[in-house]
């Protein structure tokens, strides 16, 4: 009979049989280890999670009062004999990928993963191992980002432009993650920065993790929209077209996200500015990343799996494609959420498969 | 050509209809002449000559990527953009090294011509390497010959009637027509024109603005009269469903133009004879249809005939085609626009009936009704008339330029429907690029689905990304870029026409189908059967 393999693909979730935990799964279970706080990746309902350290008050922010053991990047928990250990993904705070490890054999799953240092969150580090579960959200070669600095010269700069003909400013990116990143990366000398209620919950969430964030005010019933005219406002997708934004008219308003990169996306979106920015891989960082960890396997779990995986086969990886609920297949626009969100202030758009473009 | 890129980045950056006026404007500012007229080609639809063909570029394109072909057949459908593909896969250049203009690019393309593949290989990839990434993108669609930019003409025409100071309907006129920016200059296009005028050139078509109507709100003969006031103030006629044309007879030459202004003289010989008969200075509007025994034919043998390089006798015969007037727009060789509709109407029909050829020389008959309920009456028999319903045209309404609101109305009949099911779906471009927008549908014929109806329009975009939701998690098998879809979603088709076909699987073909709403109250089993289409064929 054949080896079982140490972990698995269920309908509840990845799974280490030996180990007894999940990693992300997407049903109720008993142990699950998180790779980051992301809806689509931790769920409401496990009886135990294990996440990174700077993970913690974003989920007891998201899921209540859940039962959270937290570890550092590196640090190794052993279960039923099975060592697990979190390496830095790069892809928001506290972002990990799980190293997990059985007699010598190591699996490594990426959760969601960027490989540029976005200055906040702490950067993806290859870690070698037998077998890669990967994601490839732009797992196509169209997808090609620029560095991060052009594209801040570019908010700035239209940031700088509105605010002298008197226009709001509104950018739009979801709450954790994308959010922070602009913030860090704002020119303050134009004015102040302004954030929508779900962003500003995550960031003080964040900030009681004793993560350091430029300042931000909330916008509330009260503010004055005379006040934002110069300043910038951070605000989730969801809030796109709704009452709440258009009180800030005049505004100009732009999306930041790795779909932007195709003109037609971005026209689908009728932003005044779409901003190729993403917080995952673009298709160069996908294969080095791959590459980098040295895999005998390598699965592929959400984005353009047949595609990639038919490449990388091709290139002379030994390549899989799996389903999962993480942004399933390519769907990664258009997904209504059916799925619980345990916050009911968590707004559509940052539910699992965010309307426009999960996490991207 | 770094102007041009930037005015198609400027553009994509903006919603707003002032700013993107503003864009043209600074770019007619900023360049010359010569590219003034290159852009104003490209932007109402005049594209450049296509020399390489597109499997050449996409082939030479694909040597650079450095990715297999079946890669960059994927990415393609991901993007929907031939031209923007080849730009995103070509390895990232940032600095642009050329300075050579808009009009400069397009001589050298039209030089090709003379040259051999191996040359024009040569020059392309040179090319593509002193180009930036964003020209890179413009320069591919001169390549590729696929210019949608998300400019209107009109905003092209307010951008421009601004700077020359000139009306923006004489704009649109002297712009219509067969010009070559090689030769017409931006100084003829602004001067005061005369004699030296263009015989061939085309005055703008007036379009009728649709009375909206859904299957579940009708307009009832006291709304028109509350909209329209006086039913005595307006002359009604049929809608016909053929080819909208104008036709020229001017210095003893002729010219008919189709309303895409595409040059169509030759494709209508039969129309010929009276041409040549009327007065010289004579521009008429009307509608091209295929006639037999004195009655129009369903817009399907017209069609058949469109699409043919050569008219064969067999076709000439099968579709003749004749012209059903309506409208005269220069009289004496004068431009008789601002006179009333039914001055107009006068002397169309003065025309008519002097013509020697009055089976081909047709005018559009005008409806008798003395009320507005007379005429929701006569509309009911519109599909018995092979018509889509009423025009109406105020009698005193000048020939405006363009959709306008006011004047001139179209009243159709509702469509034909049937509940379809959805069992092909694929990806759409543009604005639709990866998303499965473009459906095809089936009815029931016993157990088995026949497909009979391609849709690409209908549904809202919140209903599309759930159309899409569905597409993707329900895939049963994939053919290139077309998905089999798991035969679930019922929607309601809504049709113009219905015709016999030997070309499809169902033995029918639709004019104009679209999708009316999204059945959600019907299982598929419900929908309907290739016999309750058939039944709609009335023969």
């Amino acid at each position: 009979m054949a080896k079982k393999p140490l972990l698995e693909f269920t309908d509840k979730g990845i799974y280490c049989d030996k180990g007894r935990f999940y990693i992300d799964p997407w049903k109720p279970v008993d142990d699950a280890v998180i790779t980051h706080a992301h809806a689509d990746h931790a769920y409401f309902g496990h009886k135990h999670y294990l996440a990174h350290h700077l993970s913690r008050e974003v989920l007891y922010y998201r899921l209540g009062d859940i039962q959270l053991q937290t570890v550092e990047y590196g640090e190794t928990v052993v279960k039923n004999g099975v060592s697990i250990s979190l390496f830095p993904a790069g892809h928001v705070i506290g972002s990990a990928q799980i190293r997990v490890e059985y007699q010598g054999e190591v699996w490594v799953v990426s959760g969601d993963y960027k490989t540029e240092d976005d200055g906040i969150s702490t950067p993806f580090e290859p870690v070698k191992c037998h077998h890669f579960i990967s994601e490839c959200t732009f797992g196509m070669p169209v997808y090609q980002w620029k560095p991060q600095v052009q594209i801040f010269d570019e908010v700035n700069n239209w940031w700088r432009n509105n605010a002298n003909n008197g226009v709001a400013t509104v950018i739009v990116g979801y709450s954790l993650g994308k959010a922070q990143r602009i913030l860090q990366n704002l020119d303050l000398s134009i004015g102040t920065v302004y954030t929508h209620g779900v962003i500003e919950n995550t960031n003080e969430a964040l900030r009681r993790n004793g993560v350091i964030l430029n300042p931000t005010e909330r916008i509330t019933l009260d503010t004055p929209k005379e006040e934002v005219r110069n300043g910038i406002i951070i605000a989730p997708p969801s809030s796109v077209g709704t009452p709440w934004m258009r009180k800030f008219q005049p505004y100009s308003f732009g999306y930041c996200s790795g779909w932007m990169a195709i003109r037609g996306a971005k026209r689908r979106r009728a932003a005044d500015r779409g901003f190729i920015l993403s917080d995952h891989a673009d298709w160069d960082g996908l294969v080095s990343a791959i590459d980098a960890t040295g895999c005998e396997k390598v699965y592929l779990t959400h984005g353009y799996t047949a595609t990639f995986t038919r490449y990388l086969n091709e290139i002379g990886f030994d390549a899989h494609e799996v389903h999962t609920l993480y942004g399933d297949d390519e769907a990664l626009e258009s997904v209504p959420s059916e799925e619980p969100v345990a916050d009911s202030s968590l707004s559509f758009g940052e539910g699992r498969g965010e309307g426009e473009g999960v996490n991207s | 050509m770094r102007a041009f890129a930037q005015l198609f980045l400027s553009l994509d950056e903006t919603n707003k209809t002032n700013e993107k006026v503003k864009v043209l404007k600074d770019y007619f500012n900023s360049v010359p002449d010569t590219d003034k007229m290159h852009m104003l080609a490209l932007f109402t639809g005049r594209k450049p000559k296509r020399i390489i063909n597109s499997t050449q570029v996409r082939t030479w394109a694909t040597e650079i990527t450095n990715i297999p072909i079946w890669l960059f057949e994927e990415s393609y459908h991901v993007v929907g953009d031939l031209a923007e593909t080849m730009a995103l896969l070509m390895p990232q250049n940032t600095t642009s090294i050329s300075n050579k203009t808009l009009t400069d690019w397009i001589g050298e393309l039209n030089e090709l011509s003379a040259k051999t593949e191996e040359e024009r290989k040569l020059w392309l990839i040179d090319s593509w390497a002193i180009l930036d990434t964003q020209e890179r993108f413009v320069f591919n669609k001169l390549l590729t010959g696929s210019f949608r930019v998300g400019v209107s003409q009109n905003l092209v025409i307010k951008a421009l009637a601004d700077i020359t100071k000139l009306d923006a309907a004489t704009l649109t006129h002297r712009i219509m027509g067969n010009w070559v920016p090689e030769t017409y200059t931006y100084e003829q296009l602004i001067q005061e024109q005369g004699a030296a005028d263009d015989i061939s050139r085309p005055y703008p078509f007036f379009l009728a603005y649709p009375i909206q109507e859904t299957s579940e709100v009708h307009k009832s003969a006291d709304d028109l009269k509350s909209a329209l006031g006086d039913a005595a103030d307006w002359q009604a006629e049929w809608k016909w469903d053929g080819i909208r044309a104008q036709l020229i007879k001017r210095e003893g030459k002729i010219f008919i133009w189709s309303r895409g202004e595409d040059l169509a003289t030759e494709k209508f010989p039969e129309l010929h004879p009276f041409l040549n008969d009327l007065p010289d200075g004579t521009v008429l509007d009307g509608e091209i249809l295929s006639f037999q025994n004195g009655l129009p034919m369903p817009f399907n043998v017209l069609q058949t005939r469109i699409g043919r390089k050569n008219l064969s006798k067999k076709i000439l015969e099968e579709s003749p085609v004749a012209l059903i007037a309506y409208d005269c727009l220069e009289y004496a060789g004068e431009d008789i626009r601002t006179k009333t509709q039914s001055e107009r109407r006068l002397i169309l029909e003065q025309l008519q009936s002097a013509t020697n050829f009055p089976e081909i020389f047709r005018i559009s008959a005008l409806i008798d009704f003395d009320s507005w309920d007379d005429l929701a009456t006569v509309r009911t028999q519109s599909r018995a008339m092979v018509a889509e319903g009423i025009m109406l045209k105020r009698k005193s309404a000048t020939y405006q330029v363009g959709r306008k609101r006011g004047d001139w109305w179209k009243w159709k009949i509702d469509p034909l429907s049937v509940d379809a099911v959805m069992i092909y779906a694929q990806k759409g471009h543009g604005r639709r690029a990866d998303l499965y927008t473009d459906y095809t549908f089936a009815v029931w014929d016993g157990d088995k689905l026949v497909p009979f109806a391609k849709a690409y329009s209908g549904l809202t975009d919140a209903e599309i990304n759930k159309v899409d939701y569905f597409v993707k998690r329900n895939t049963l098998e994939k053919f290139g870029p077309v998905r089999t879809v798991k035969p679930e979603l019922v929607f309601e088709i809504g049709f113009e026409g219905i015709n016999r076909s030997t070309r499809h699987k169902s033995g029918i073909a639709l004019r104009f189908p679209r999708i009316l709403r999204w059945r959600h109250d019907k299982p598929k089993e419900e929908a309907d059967t290739l016999d309750n289409l058939k039944a709609l064929l009335g023969d």
